[in-house]
């Protein structure tokens, strides 16, 4: 059994040839919504979640801040997308299966099972509350038949199992088939219950709860390549847990001075590396990334590596901190690279050159012109999350206005698309779009006044071995496909 | 074959006698299912009744093929299924059917659930002892196979386990086979599988011969000692112990210790950590010759390892490397390869180092001898008794006997008192508590006049201590020296004091001397109970706080069985009876619990009781306990919070029991402790804290995780977690 990550079983990834991921490459292949909370209570009526139809989520014009999405995240076969939302929901979707009559059907991905991962809680040592908004998602390796994931709030990592069941035990001896009471004086065999089946059933049952490990809000969770621990990091301390034990974690790292008003950058975000199960990095709000070997010491509070690029003075300003944050890191499938994103760029940095990145990529150069307006709509804070296709040779990221970007790194081409509702027939193919720089707007340009700041793209997901990608859009899942396909 | 199905149990019922025996066992059967996990859990407790009910052959065709599918349950009862198979053989016909048992526990060994894995494993092998050998090969070895090649890796690890039980009765080319399987598990993808293969290398080495396990073996054993994971390395240090120990010393020297020296000088410092963890078990299996030449220098170098939590595991292991050194020249090995390495770590930079070696140094002197123990040993002991972490000096005050026979407590006694009584006073409530445990054995040592002269005083203010843990402590140990040192001294020094402290103006050391005369009376005898501390006691029931009040009351009906019956009929009751009509309904609910255990003394010692004197029952029931509150009296939640916490009781009594703050900077556990809450104060408003167990040796950077169950602000069993270090 190989993992994905070793062989991407995906033929030559159709983006890194010459066309690029240029015009007309991208279909839609479904919009789906998260089913509002009305709708998960009729869902639960409905024992075959598997049988709702995706016309019954379709079309909620209104979205409550609860349904807004919050992470997406496939799993390792990409057979499962999940999603949470900041309403403490978990959807997981399934991918239709493959069938013959049925061959434009593929890669359309339904509902497979909804659960409440976390409640709203409060905190009564610090008289908080605390949000039962999903931060992060990350898929264990398959084990058994059934699923497992971590889902994680502001405080909380959860391991959830998500197994289906057919079959159901038939027979009572004090019992008859109606469930009413039978006479003991009746009873002159035993009944042993027998095994009958029925409608598939998906069920969620939480397995461990990792709780109180810590003071501030955990922004990433990451699954160690050695398959029997995890981290979780918040603004300050990563934790180190095994999956089997929840009373206790190591802190490995802590940035936290013994002085709170000395406290110059937090943690912004932390992955394991894919393969090394001794290493990963860490990113700071100061647009550093720091990679640590736990094989070095029990505590990695001392880095082994520091990537940092060195400040352009010329292009100094008062934003230049903020946007210089990053939001999001990801090592790629190969364990070569790293990517970061800050506010307007996504950079690829080689593990093995700490002085400055190997790739920069413009996502939204356009707005650095109106950081001042961004800045005072509390947008520069967005935190943008980036992410690599399977063979690592093309990354997607998110925008404004519904738009999210890729680039392929060998042609060094890239697109901007949307994900909207205008277009969201089925196997439409997207039209790449394009946002006016200079002074005079072409017909089929967006000015940049014009663009939709409360429309963001956030989270993204990429299918690791197929071009195929999951974008979040507030309450929207957008599917697409490479039209190849 | 069929006549191995025994006696005609097997159509189920059993004929006449019908109903009475078939119900029970009906309902058994229907709670398999039911919907409460401890009905189920229950009823899989009593598999064998429901199997000999059914019959051999019921239990083959019926209630087998039912388990193999149930494993949807929750682990407690996959757990307790797992147990229950693995002693089924005699359920299902005997050893010719026990193959039948293989099924449900092959699903069971599949489930993520380690715990449920490794029983169904466990079950597996036991099952596989009562297989004929044709059977073996038969069910078991192919049910290995499948495992052993199963898509995941769940199944695979549990295979791991199987493959030293079936070897030795396996056929040569069935052996051939699973030794095939056993190394394509050791070179699996998954890093699971590779560790499970490690840890159970030298358990299957064991079974192997001697020249399988030098041609096969071995290379195994090397490729996992060089994984790319840490995790598996760290595993085969263990297979390096069973290993070395069927191989002669020059195999071990050529084909184990290459791998054992890299071991000890890995990258990783958790591989490191496991040489070092290990390294009693490994000094045995390879005999004291190696042991000179390769491991003492190994050694010097993990007690000055780079990473604390090395030096740590290596310092816990000091004295057991030095017990097992061959005893001819121990004594000059020790000295001049060990002991300048330690005196190294007594001053060491981190104070877990410092604390492994304090809890083991003391043992050094027994293998040392006198004259090496007051030249070399006693100016460490001495310098670790005056260490900044209170830690090192509690564990060297714990193994104090260990010197006490060498060279008399006495030559320690000049620093040790010093220590003593700093731990004693110690702001962590969690250090006096550690300090408090030892004072019995402290006692013992050092005599009873010292013990008046010095000790004492401490142990009479711990009782005074603002942490109710302290206090309680206090009373038990109090208890535990008259014990040692016998009621007259009791009478003499400790009773007068305690006894005086019920005029206290504070609630809490009132209190303390009741806790204290629960503790004391049955140590102390009938006549310092009936003379000494009765009177006080029943003087305390006019008491303005109702805490007290009902704590005479418990009070009372702890030391009744003491007392002699007239005392309790003419003094006890009385007053009992009083508290029975009191204004406070928990005085009223004690003093009535009271009433009635007194009454039953009474009635065992045939004095007449009149009806009339019984408890008036309803009304006393326990269901008012803790008393529910209405809607209206809930202070709300915010009032709750920001009330202070320092405060001692408000005057009117168990009011004083009021909100703890869970504000007060970190630590509900050391504030609520310091109100005295505990369960027995049944308040209104209370907290109740029945787990304050540090979870401590976790590196110095851990967590506390503090069980609190809540009344009232807070939902029951909520964790809440302090920093150890902000404490």
């Amino acid at each position: 059994m190989l993992g994905p990550w070793c062989s991407p079983t995906g033929s030559p990834a159709p983006l890194s040839c010459e066309t690029g991921c240029g015009e007309g490459t991208w279909i839609l292949v479904c919009r789906l919504l998260v089913p509002t909370q009305v709708s998960l209570l009729s869902m639960e009526e409905d024992i075959d979640t598997r049988k709702i139809n995706n016309s019954f989520l379709r079309d909620h014009s209104y979205a409550t801040e609860a349904d807004i999405i919050s992470t997406v995240e496939f799993n390792h076969t990409g057979e499962l997308l999940a999603t949470g939302d900041k309403g403490g929901r978990v959807v997981i979707f399934q991918r239709e299966q493959e069938s013959k009559n049925q061959v434009h059907r593929r890669g359309e991905y339904n509902v497979y099972s909804t659960f409440q991962s976390h409640e709203p809680e409060f905190d009564y040592l610090k008289s908080l509350e605390i949000e039962e908004k999903i931060n992060k998602i990350r898929w264990l390796p398959q084990q058994n038949a059934a699923y497992f994931l971590l889902s994680t709030n502001d405080k909380t990592v959860k391991l959830w199992k998500v197994s289906e069941r057919d079959k159901r035990p038939e027979g009572y001896n004090l019992k008859d088939e109606e469930g009413r009471l039978r006479d003991p004086a009746t009873i002159t065999t035993l009944r042993v219950p027998v095994l009958r089946p029925m409608d598939l059933m998906v069920e969620a049952t939480p397995r461990r709860v990792f709780a109180n490990a810590h003071t501030y809000h955990i922004n990433s969770i990451s699954v160690n390549s050695d398959y029997e621990t995890y981290m979780s990091a918040d603004d300050l301390r990563i934790n180190l847990w095994n999956f089997e034990i929840t009373n206790q974690s190591f802190n490995i790292v802590d940035i936290k001075p013994a002085n709170m008003e000395e406290l110059t950058e937090v943690i912004t975000a932390a992955e394991f590396h894919p393969h090394h199960c001794n290493t990963f990095v860490y990113s700071s709000s100061k647009g550093t990334i720091r990679l640590c070997d736990m094989r070095a010491s029990a505590l990695c509070d001392r880095h082994t590596k520091f990537f940092e690029e060195p400040e352009d003075p010329s292009n100094r300003s008062f934003f230049s901190e903020i946007i210089s944050s990053i939001s999001d890191v990801k090592f790629s499938h190969s364990g070569r690279y790293i990517m970061t994103r800050d506010y307007l760029t996504v950079k690829v940095w080689d593990l093995n050159m700490e002085n400055r990145p190997i790739e920069t990529y413009q996502v939204h150069d356009y707005l650095r012109s109106k950081l001042c307006s961004l800045y005072e709509n509390d947008c520069i804070f967005d935190k943008f999350e980036c992410v690599w296709n399977g063979s690592d040779s093309v990354i997607m990221t998110g925008s404004y206005n519904n738009f999210f970007r890729m680039f392929d790194r060998n042609t060094k081409r890239d697109v901007t698309l949307e994900a909207s509702r205008e277009n969201s027939k089925p196997r439409a193919i997207l039209k790449p779009r394009k946002v006016c720089v200079g002074g005079k707007r072409r017909k089929d340009e967006i000015s940049v006044d014009s663009l939709d700041f409360s429309k963001k793209i956030l989270h993204t997901a990429w299918h690791p071995s197929e071009n195929i990608i999951a974008v979040a859009a507030t309450n929207n899942l957008y599917i697409f496909q490479d039209k190849v396909n | 074959m069929a006549g191995a199905a025994g006696p005609a149990a097997g159509s189920g019922a059993a004929g006449g006698d019908g109903d009475d025996s078939l119900y029970p066992i009906a309902v058994l059967i229907d709670e398999l299912r039911n919907e409460d996990v401890q009905l189920r859990l229950n009823s899989i407790k009593k598999l064998s009744t429901i199997a000999l009910a059914l019959g051999v052959e019921r239990t083959r065709t019926e209630l087998l093929p039912f388990l193999t599918d149930t494993i949807y349950d929750e682990d407690e009862v996959l757990l307790a299924l797992a147990e229950q198979l693995g002693n089924f053989t005699g359920l299902v016909g005997g050893p010719d059917f026990a193959h039948c048992l293989l099924p449900p526990l092959e699903s069971l060994a599949t489930v993520e659930e380690t715990v449920v894995r490794d029983k169904a494993v466990e079950s597996l092998r036991q099952i596989s002892q009562e297989h004929t050998p044709v059977a073996l090969e038969a069910h078991f070895v192919p049910l290995v196979k499948r495992l052993a090649s199963g898509d995941w890796f769940t199944s695979r690890t549990s295979a791991c386990g199987l493959f030293s039980v079936c070897y030795p009765r396996a056929s040569i080319a069935v052996k051939g086979e699973i030794k095939q399987y056993f190394r394509s598990l050791c070179s699996d993808d998954t890093p699971m599988v590779r560790r499970a293969a490690a840890s159970k290398l030298g358990e299957f080495a064991k079974v192997l011969e001697l020249d399988s396990v030098k041609s096969e073996i071995v290379p195994l054993f090397t490729n996992l000692a060089s994984d790319e994971q840490d995790s598996v390395r760290l595993l085969a240090v263990e297979a390096c112990v069973s290993i070395a120990q069927l191989l002669s010393q020059e195999d071990i020297e050529a084909l184990v210790m290459p791998t054992l020296r890299q071991a000890a000088e890995d990258k990783s410092w958790r591989v490191r950590y496991m040489v070092a963890d290990k390294f009693s078990e490994l000094q045995k299996a390879v005999g004291p010759k190696i042991t000179l030449n390769d491991l003492i220098p190994a050694f010097q170098n993990l007690l000055k390892d780079c990473e604390a939590e090395v030096r740590a595991a290596a310092a816990h292991k000091v004295k057991e490397l030095c017990e097992n050194l061959p005893i001819e020249g121990r004594e000059t090995i020790i000295m001049n390869q060990i002991l300048p390495y330690i005196k190294e770590l007594v001053s060491d930079t981190n104070q877990h180092v410092k604390s492994a070696l304090a809890s083991v140094i003391m043992g050094l002197a027994t293998i040392l001898g006198k004259e090496n123990t007051i030249e070399h040993l006693l100016p460490l002991f001495l310098a670790q008794l005056k260490d900044e972490c209170p830690e090192v000096r509690l564990n060297i005050i714990s193994n104090l006997d260990c010197v006490n026979e060498v060279i008399g407590i006495r030559q320690l006694s000049q620093s040790l008192l010093p220590a003593i009584v700093e731990l004693a006073e110690d702001a962590k409530w969690r250090v006096r508590l550690a300090i408090i445990e030892y004072m019995p054995l402290l006692a013992g040592q050092l005599g009873v006049e010292f013990f008046d002269e010095k000790l004492n005083s401490l142990c009479m203010a711990w009782l005074v201590d603002h942490v109710y843990a302290i206090r309680e402590a206090a009373t038990s140990n109090l208890m535990k020296l008259v014990q040692k040192f016998g009621t007259e001294w009791a009478q003499n020094t400790i009773v007068p004091k305690v006894l005086v402290m019920a005029n206290d103006p504070n609630y809490l050391h009132r209190m303390t001397t009741l806790f204290c005369i629960n503790a004391l009376s049955e140590a102390c005898g009938q006549e310092i109970t009936t003379k000494q501390m009765l009177p006080i006691v029943l003087k305390m029931a006019g008491d303005q706080v109702a805490n007290v009040r009902f704590n005479v009351a418990k009070s009372l009906q702890k030391i009744g069985p003491i007392l002699d019956t007239d005392a309790l009929q003419v003094e006890v009751k009385p007053v009992l009876q009083k508290l029975g009509q009191d204004e406070d309904m928990d005085v009223k609910y004690f003093a009535q619990e009271a009433i009635s255990a007194v009454a039953q003394r009474l009635r065992k010692l045939d004095f007449p009781v009149k009806d009339s004197e019984e408890p008036s029952a309803p009304g006393a029931d326990k269901t008012h306990l803790p008393r529910p509150r209405g809607p209206g009296e809930d202070t709300g939640k915010g009032q709750q919070l920001s009330s202070p916490c320092s405060g001692c009781p408000r005057p009117g009594g168990r009011a004083g029991a009021t909100a703890p703050s869970v504000s007060a900077a970190f630590g509900p556990c050391i504030c609520l402790t310091e109100l005295g809450l505990r369960e027995d104060t049944t308040s209104e408003q209370q907290f109740h804290i029945f787990n304050c167990k540090p979870q401590t040796s976790l590196g110095r950077r851990s967590y506390i995780f503090l069980h609190i169950q809540g009344a009232l602000t807070v939902p029951l069993n909520t964790w809440f977690a302090c920093d150890v270090r902000a404490e």
